[in-house]
């Protein structure tokens, strides 16, 4: 499951045998995948190379349908915080995704070590419920949970996004759990005899030599959350001073009608903190949905 | 099964109930593992059980949020199976999506892995390229689509004018405005494609060789070797899939928002819900609509519950399979 990375070695077609007379075929088969490989990257690059270029035009030109900038400018980039609050979106998605985010570590860490690896009763019961409450769409639930949070008072704000997470959060909790599914038992075992208690081996073996898997249930929430829409849409949307980027974006428009200008500056703007994560943690990153899909 | 004799049977039996018979130990390491798992069982309990089964409660009711729910039996499944005017769309959009939406994203998905995992030249470039988009926020990424298809400045048609050819409305047109957003799912569809990938470099090395010793022809290991051993992660996919355009929420929302050009800034999305001509109103938006702009929360719960048996249906054919979850060799 984790052998991605390191799929180099793992080319199953390259390494099967190739007879020499069909040489030339497999030539062509080369050039036509490659060919294809070439086209699908030319139309998967389209939408980021239209919406940077449009980003660098004036209002103006953006009217005309031009495809190349003409002057290049970075004035949108400057308007997209002026003309909306781009600011106060962002403090309120990092405030979001953050605390969401160190809320899920502390409660959800220990809860998948349990079901991991203390075997208990009721863990499988509570495994199943772990992937339904991660699978069920959460407009099944939304009602009760907006009904609970109107009496608490917190409507009108994220926190109803945001606290629910020190009660752990269910596909934290599934992926930790397969994390830590992948440490051979000797290592903790030998804690234990130690004298190690659980927390212990939590702490000093565990976490240790699952920091990759951590990283990747965390990156995984700060994204969840930094890209929600439908949290903040149901709670917040009445009080935009607690709006975060994502929500904030689809409201926008422009002072005179839409401005595609400074529209395609404001979502370059809330990609670009997405992939520069991304680039820091590919790897643990990759492995994370990896391991989020299913073994045969 | 080896065949064992009955000593040996009685002993094993004695072996296995003297370990489940609850000494201090695994008495002491239950206990830690259930304080280990407490604020999550709360969770659960709040935030999941609490909910579904007082979802079905207020399906009974008529409620408003200002007074309390006052008990008016079926009429709600009534009123949601015979007289909802938008009903009948808001399902037929989401089983739209259904139909058209899962199988495209996974058969692109698979298409691009089968690439990559043969590529052998700047691999880690193409799978980065294929993968980012799906990085992106989808909010993000419905906004730029609404752009790159707009009929009116938007790129595509300005591209596809170059060739002599009149781009449709796109987004703007209650026709093309579901498949817009099925090109869109094929662009982020980078999340399902790793997955696929990795199935494709785990499949051994030894399976393809022993076909080719057989004889086989790459159709023939395509066929015998290669899909055998792409199933489960297919099934997940699919299934995963499937779950995920039932609750078809936000590209859509987007997309009408933005293509509508009505809301700005402080309307949030009211005016402009299934633009298009309702073609982009999904099941899940229309609970919305009910539930929380007006305030007809029984009525909403309703439409919840129903999606949740939807759900359910396909949940339990992914939990048959619970046991996939476990890697091989865990314990």
């Amino acid at each position: 499951m984790t052998t991605f990375v390191q799929p180099t070695v793992l080319d199953p077609v390259a390494y099967a045998p190739r007879r020499k007379a069909r040489r030339p075929s497999a030539v062509l088969l080369w050039i036509a995948e490659h060919a294809l490989l070439v086209a699908l990257v030319v139309m998967f690059l389209f939408p980021v190379v239209f919406v940077t270029l449009t980003s660098l035009m004036t209002s103006q030109q953006t009217l005309t349908g031009a495809l190349w900038p003409n002057p290049f400018t970075f004035q949108n980039y400057a308007k997209a915080f002026t003309d909306a609050p781009l600011a106060l979106w962002f403090a309120n998605s990092t405030m979001y995704a953050v605390l969401a985010t160190v809320f899920m570590l502390v409660s959800s860490v220990p809860a998948a070590y349990a079901l991991a690896k203390l075997r208990f009763p009721g863990s499988n019961l509570i495994f199943v419920a772990i992937i339904i409450a991660m699978l069920l769409p959460p407009q099944v639930t939304a009602v009760p949970v907006y009904v609970l949070w109107t009496q608490v008072g917190l409507t009108g704000t994220l926190w109803p996004l945001i606290l629910p997470n020190l009660l752990g959060d269910a596909f934290s909790v599934f992926l930790l759990r397969q994390f830590f599914l992948t440490i051979p038992p000797e290592y903790s075992d030998a804690a234990r005899v130690d004298g190690a208690s659980e927390l212990g081996v939590l702490t000093r073996v565990i976490i240790p030599m699952t920091k990759p898997g951590i990283a990747a249930a965390a990156i995984f929430l700060f994204f969840h959350s930094w890209n929600d829409y439908f949290g903040p849409l149901l709670y917040a949307s009445e009080n935009p001073s607690a709006w975060p980027v994502a929500y904030g974006l689809a409201t926008f428009r422009g002072a005179h009608g839409t401005d595609w200008g400074i529209t395609m500056a404001m979502t370059m703007i809330v990609t670009i903190p997405i992939v520069v994560v991304f680039f820091f943690a590919q790897r643990v990153f990759v492995e994370g949905i990896t391991l989020s899909g299913v073994k045969g | 099964m080896a065949v064992t004799t009955a000593p040996e049977r009685a002993a094993q039996v004695a072996a296995r109930s003297a370990h489940r018979r609850s000494t201090p130990a695994t008495r002491r390491r239950t206990l830690v593992a259930l304080a280990f798992c407490a604020p999550m069982l709360l969770g659960l309990a709040i935030f999941f059980v609490y909910p579904l089964i007082a979802s079905v409660y207020y399906s009974f009711t008529s409620y408003n949020l200002v007074s309390p729910p006052v008990f008016i039996g079926l009429r709600n499944y009534i009123y949601l199976f015979t007289q909802d005017p938008l009903i009948g769309t808001a399902a037929f959009n989401t089983l739209w999506f259904v139909v058209f939406l899962v199988p495209i994203r996974i058969l692109t998905a698979i298409g691009v892995a089968g690439l990559l995992a043969r590529a052998r030249v700047a691999s880690g470039f193409w799978r980065t390229v294929f993968y980012l988009p799906a990085l992106v926020p989808p909010v993000a990424a419905t906004v730029a689509f609404v752009f790159l298809f707009n009929p009116g400045v938007g790129p595509v048609n300005q591209i596809l004018a170059m060739f002599g050819i009149q781009g449709p409305l796109w987004f703007n047109d209650p026709a093309w405005s579901k498949p817009s957003l099925v090109i869109l799912g094929v662009w982020v569809m980078g999340d399902i494609m790793i997955i696929f990938l990795a199935a494709l470099l785990d499949v051994p090395t030894e399976q393809y060789e022993a076909a080719s010793l057989d004889g086989a022809n790459g159709l023939q290991k395509l066929r015998y070797v290669t899909f055998p051993n792409l199933t489960p992660v297919l099934l997940f996919a699919l299934i995963t899939g499937i779950i995920a355009a039932l609750q078809y929420f936000t590209e859509a929302s987007v997309a009408s928002t933005v293509a509508s050009g009505k809301a700005s800034v402080g309307e949030g999305i009211g005016g402009s819900m299934g633009y298009p001509d309702n073609s982009l109103l999904t099941y899940t938006q229309w609970l919305y609509e009910r539930g929380f702009n007006n305030f007809q929360l029984g009525y909403a719960s309703a439409l919840a519950v129903v999606l949740f048996l939807v759900a359910s249906f396909f949940l339990v054919i992914l939990l048959r399979r619970v046991n996939a979850f476990n890697p091989e060799g865990a314990k």
